[in-house]
């Protein structure tokens, strides 16, 4: 029982951090209609800001400030470059962005290298907060639930309850009529997609510590936030919310049960061949739970689509 | 009339002596085919600056091979991947090379040395040798060897064996847990572990014995409860990269105080991440003595590494012997370009390695025969430290020429 809490606890860290990440690209998706194809690389670009930064002044002002750069940077190349690209269509603009996600990768290995940076959680959250019949939960763990808590909550509030959401929401189905009523629609755009990677940045300035900073991170997360938002329906925050918890608690529980196909082929009347060397089907008899933990989510995707293809939450076809 | 002819003989005897010229100084090409980009490509450029150096140092600076070919090395970016290592392969036997370097994943090994043994076999006068240098899988000197394979690093049941003598002989380990990455090396540390710890141990407990997706798992938190939770008193692993990194973290943050044995946790920045946190807990089983320097020798090497790339940690010693081998091989042989001669002189040969270690490369399996050290992650006594961290890893204990008499299933077919 006590060892459910825990996996349910580390599901949710990993979940929300899942969320940062997918909230930030189903916003810009439902923006402008285009899937950011370097927004995870966005979240990489934080983690290393937020590392240098840290060794200058420390972890908290990383924080702050790597975002906050990770934003700006995002609304730049928004302004000066998608802008540009927007008005040849869709496909041009992925491209852009699947460029931009290359072009990402090379800048940080230029600067920073290859290898793995020291980016280690900050001595004062480095304690256990509380155990779980012996399972410790580490205070950053605490940290990161509440984070992106927080984060929901101040763009849920963003987006419905003030003026700035209001013409935000009205700009992703009317944007011609809400220019026509005088609103920098252009402007709006930008600000958006600043918001969108500032968000994917704080994610990785958050999760580098625990995840590793190096520069294979953006794909390591890239394909997951993708299948985050196509589950929990493009352009929904709300969506995005569910699915990344679906998934990291998915993800959490397949890794924590050891539990052996072979019970259940056993179960079901089968023998285990005599000489597993030698067995064509000896993959299936030593497969156990963990070993294709990764591979759920996806097929999770597959069933969203085949069975309600806008996602959870959707509004749009995908 | 007469002013074209001259013309023409004196360009041909300028050609001539052209390629008299630059037959004379013809390098001996070494291919290195490892990932030089993506997920591994620090490790890859690691690997390829210590090339580079040891044939500088070794070989160049003392004047060549055979009076004066000097060694060049080629690199070749394989982004780890099976299909791209064959295609740089092809690439560089067709530029000539005959000497192919990789080390980079055991699964890449296997379909290199098939692929070599392949192309030597189809066509004799364009052979190759593979100088495996860090892919450790037993199968390649086993029932995957062949005559143009050597490997030069311990492989893989070689240092279990070295890892659980020092189990052995502490009392305190009841309990222990296997985890790896799923594919060959990952299942070939299991069960090495699982053989050599009933065979020394059999009281030992395996409270877990499990494999996860390569360099698929992001949260290493899961492992990590159920590790703690089987009360291991030690944990075994053959991880590298980013996934040794993952489980590190994970279990040091779970609160594991215990030994991890590693194979691969130290080095391109893994050193710098675990920090104070992994000393005491972190060691990991290699050859090549790195601290304390094993000789003047081997200390003048590594500052003069150091000096030359001064964001590259100095990881791998074995890469030194490869080059040193190689170049007393073809010495020997007195022929850089007849392989099977150099691959003769080779297999069965002594060599002594700056790092204070004999090297035998046996000729049944063609695997070399080292000393093992285990090495703790620590920032006392470091003379080179890994990532600038002041960390790094010391010699903890030493198997002397470990498993110099390790059976092989290898049948090798020779050349006539």
């Amino acid at each position: 029982m006590s060892l459910i809490l825990v996996n349910l606890i580390d599901g949710l860290v990993t979940g929300l951090l899942l969320f940062m990440l997918s909230s930030g690209l189903t916003l810009i998706f439902s923006m402008m209609g285009v899937l950011n194809f370097a927004h995870a690389s966005f979240y990489m670009l934080g983690a290393y800001f937020g590392y240098q930064i840290s060794t200058y002044v420390g972890f908290w002002p990383g924080l702050v400030i790597g975002p906050v750069l990770v934003g700006v940077i995002g609304a730049l190349i928004e302004r000066y470059g998608l802008r540009r690209v927007h008005q040849y269509g869709h496909v041009p603009e992925l491209i852009f962005t699947f460029g931009l996600a290359l072009l990402i990768e090379e800048v940080v290995q230029f600067f920073w290298g290859k290898g793995q940076i020291a980016f280690n959680v900050p001595e004062s959250l480095k304690f256990a907060l509380f155990t779980i019949s012996g399972n410790a939960i580490p205070a950053y763990k605490v940290f990161m639930i509440f984070c992106s808590m927080g984060i929901f909550l101040v763009l849920l509030y963003i987006l419905t309850r003030t003026r700035v959401g209001m013409v935000i929401q009205a700009a992703l189905s009317y944007p011609n009529t809400v220019e026509a009523l005088g609103h920098n629609v252009p402007m709006v755009f930008m600000g958006v997609f600043g918001v969108g990677t500032a968000l994917a940045g704080i994610a990785g300035v958050i999760a580098g510590p625990t995840v590793g900073v190096f520069p294979g991170m953006a794909i390591q997360l890239g394909s997951i936030v993708f299948v985050t938002i196509v589950v929990g329906g493009l352009g929904s925050l709300w969506g995005a919310l569910v699915a990344s918890l679906l998934i990291g608690w998915i993800t959490n529980f397949a890794a924590a049960y050891s539990f052996r196909f072979s019970t259940i082929f056993e179960w079901l009347g089968l023998e285990r061949p005599a000489n597993m060397a030698e067995s064509l089907l000896r993959d299936a008899w030593t497969l156990t739970f963990p070993q294709i933990g990764p591979i759920l989510p996806y097929l999770l995707m597959i069933l969203i689509l085949v069975l309600r293809p806008y996602g959870l939450f959707g509004k749009r076809e995908v | 009339m007469k002013t074209p002819i001259r013309m023409i003989s004196g360009a041909m005897v300028a050609g001539a002596m052209m390629i008299g010229a630059a037959q004379a100084a013809d390098p001996v090409k070494i291919a290195f085919i490892d990932p030089l980009s993506g997920w591994m490509g620090a490790t890859g450029e690691q690997g390829l600056s210590q090339y580079k150096f040891a044939a500088e140092e070794l070989v160049n600076k003392k004047g060549g091979v055979l009076g004066g070919r000097m060694f060049e090395i080629v690199p070749f970016d394989n982004k780890l991947s099976g299909k791209e290592s064959l295609i740089q392969l092809q690439v560089a036997i067709d530029q000539g090379i005959r000497y192919i370097a990789q080390g980079n994943s055991s699964g890449i090994a296997h379909a290199i040395t098939a692929a070599v043994e392949k192309h030597n076999r189809r066509n004799p006068d364009k052979r190759v040798l593979f100088l495996n240098y860090s892919a450790v899988d037993p199968a390649l000197t086993n029932e995957k060897c062949n005559f143009w394979h050597f490997r030069f690093d311990a492989n893989a049941d070689i240092k279990m064996d070295a890892i659980t003598d020092v189990i052995k002989a502490n009392k305190d380990i009841k309990k222990i847990y296997i985890i790896g990455q799923d594919y060959s090396f990952g299942k070939a540390v299991a069960a090495a572990a699982v053989k050599f710890l009933k065979q020394k141990r059999p009281d030992i407990v395996i409270a877990g014995n499990e494999l996860h997706p390569i360099a698929k798992v992001k949260d290493f938190t899961p492992y990590a409860r159920k590790i703690m939770a089987s009360g291991a008193d030690a944990i075994i692993t053959g991880n590298w990269g980013a996934d040794m990194v993952g489980l590190g973290k994970a279990v040091i943050s779970a609160g594991f105080k215990k030994p991890i044995y590693t194979y691969y946790g130290a080095g391109d920045g893994i050193t710098g991440t675990f920090g104070a946190a992994g000393k005491g807990v972190l060691k990991l089983v290699s050859e090549g003595q790195v601290n304390p320097p094993a000789s003047p020798e081997a200390k003048a090497y590594i500052e003069a590494f150091e000096a030359k790339y001064t964001k590259i940690s100095f990881a791998q010693p074995r890469i030194a012997n490869v080059i040193g081998m190689l170049a007393q091989a073809i010495e020997k042989a007195g022929t850089a370009d007849d392989v099977v001669k150099v691959a003769t002189a080779l297999e069965g040969m002594e060599y002594d390695s700056m790092f204070g270690t004999k090297v035998k490369m046996r000729a049944t399996d063609h695997q070399a025969i080292q000393d093992v050290h285990i090495l703790a992650h620590t920032d006392e006594n470091v003379t080179f430290d890994y990532d600038n961290s002041g960390f790094g890893t010391v010699v903890e204990s030493t198997v002397k020429m470990a498993s110099a008499n390790i059976a092989t299933t290898c049948k090798m077919k020779r050349p006539k």
